[in-house]
């Protein structure tokens, strides 16, 4: 029943850590990126499996159904989704200026650059 | 129980979509990789009741952010270098930041336990009060909107910023003068 | 893809489509799965399917890049216009009771609003954000 209770919390940990990974151990800027977005969709994972109920309904009301799960985290989630793509477009934009400017995007090429000048 | 199934089938394909995207080098078939790990995403938030939840990963993951990254793989091209350094030191903070939050999770309420403390107190009053106070049947849309009005205010700031942000990155058009390579704006 | 005879004509039938499905999602949102901040992504990737079988040029045409940069500016201020509005109308900020007589009228009005507000900037800043990346190598 732990196993079976917990499972959804230890894949997200799993998913949380390959995003982790890949943002510090890849030197290459947009993969970094991507770790981050995975980072985050596992965040997400996590709080929409805080909010399901057993048996429960997705929280659109309906006469003669009673159980909801918990529209909270979906408002919380929902609205991040949103700013994460905003926030990514960003990040990527600096990735391609950064790769303007110094003709690379892998990290330890463009610190190498910095040091030489 | 079927929801319970493919709950496990989905995070399995989703751990495993993660890891490939972690080994390989082509930054092409890491996004394809993201673009499936976002629609299994999508899946799981179907699975778990949060259907405008889904509907919006399924525009933004799948779409939008694929094609963001796509554009951006356009610019600076495609080969990611393998790292030159050990991952030994990355691997071992991960495994520890890992274990820590495994043993974090032991305290934690039960999947789908209906008496966890988070469906004790904000959950059922929105679910209770929002047909009398709001009318309208998604509560969803209802605290978005009204109980968490001043929330998606900043939200939105946060979108008009970056956009603002990216326009004065990028521009909306590089200018270039003749005999000024190079010269972004 | 300019000489893809396939993917200009389904693009042609297909983006019509999308545009209208994303007004049903901005304004059945009250009723059913949806909202300002689905629709104006969906409405978005209409546009952005525009640009990629047609090229940027095409996209920068059809939705001019001075006109987007007043629409983003444009949704934050509707929103922040109705928590101003009932500011005057001597409410707390955006408690839209005060819209209407009838309070739950009022929330309606409100919701309305507020989403529609959502959904032009996000729209417009997902088409500022695609342009800027795919025209970037435009002559």
């Amino acid at each position: 029943m732990t196993i079976a209770g917990l499972y959804n919390y230890w894949i997200v940990i799993l998913l949380m850590m390959t995003g982790f990974y890949v943002v510090i151990a890849s030197g290459n800027l947009v993969k970094k990126i991507i770790g981050l977005n995975l980072f985050q969709a596992s965040v997400f994972i996590l709080y929409i499996s805080l909010g399901k109920i057993a048996d429960g309904h997705a929280p659109i009301l309906q006469a003669g159904i009673s159980n909801y799960s918990n529209p909270l985290p979906h408002v919380l989630i929902l609205t991040a989704i949103v700013v994460g793509v905003a926030t990514t477009s960003l990040g990527l934009a600096l990735v391609v200026r950064i790769r303007e400017a110094y003709d690379t995007v892998e990290e330890d090429e463009i610190h190498d650059q910095d040091e030489s000048m | 129980m079927l929801i319970e199934v493919v709950n496990v089938v989905i995070l399995a394909l989703l751990a495993v979509t993660a890891l490939a995207a972690v080994r390989l080098n082509d930054l092409f078939a890491v996004t394809m990789m993201f673009g499936i790990y976002s629609l299994l995403a999508t899946i799981m938030f179907v699975v778990l009741d949060a259907i405008d939840v889904a509907f919006t990963e399924a525009a933004v993951g799948v779409g939008i952010s694929t094609v963001l990254m796509l554009g951006t793989i356009g610019l600076v091209g495609r080969r990611a270098r393998k790292a030159s350094h050990r991952p030994i030191l990355p691997l071992i903070v991960v495994i520890i930041t890992g274990a820590a939050l495994v043993y974090g999770t032991l305290d934690m309420p039960r999947f789908t336990d209906p008496a966890a403390p988070v469906h004790q107190h904000l959950g059922p009053y929105f679910l209770n009060e929002s047909p009398d106070q709001i009318g309208i049947p998604n509560v969803v849309t209802s605290i978005l909107a009204s109980y968490r009005g001043y929330d998606t205010l900043g939200e939105l700031a946060v979108i008009f910023t970056a956009g603002i942000g990216v326009l004065g990155l990028l521009g909306l058009r590089r200018r270039k003068r003749p005999g000024h390579e190079g010269g972004a704006r | 893809m300019n000489d893809n005879p396939v993917l200009r004509i389904v693009a042609k039938i297909i983006i019509p489509m999308i545009l209208l499905f994303a007004l049903y999602v901005q304004f059945h949102g009250d009723y059913g799965p949806g909202g300002g901040f689905q629709a104006g992504v969906i409405f978005a990737a209409g546009f952005i399917l525009y640009g990629l079988v047609f090229g940027t040029e095409a996209l920068r045409s059809a939705v001019p890049p001075h006109i987007l940069r007043i629409f983003i500016a444009l949704g934050l201020v509707l929103y922040a216009g109705v928590g101003v509005a009932t500011l005057l109308m001597e409410a707390d900020f955006l408690a839209y009771n005060a819209l209407s007589q009838d309070p739950v009228a009022g929330q309606h009005l409100g919701i309305f609003l507020v989403e529609l507000g959502v959904g032009i900037t996000v729209g417009a800043v997902m088409i500022t954000v695609f342009l800027g990346f795919a025209g970037r190598n435009d002559p």
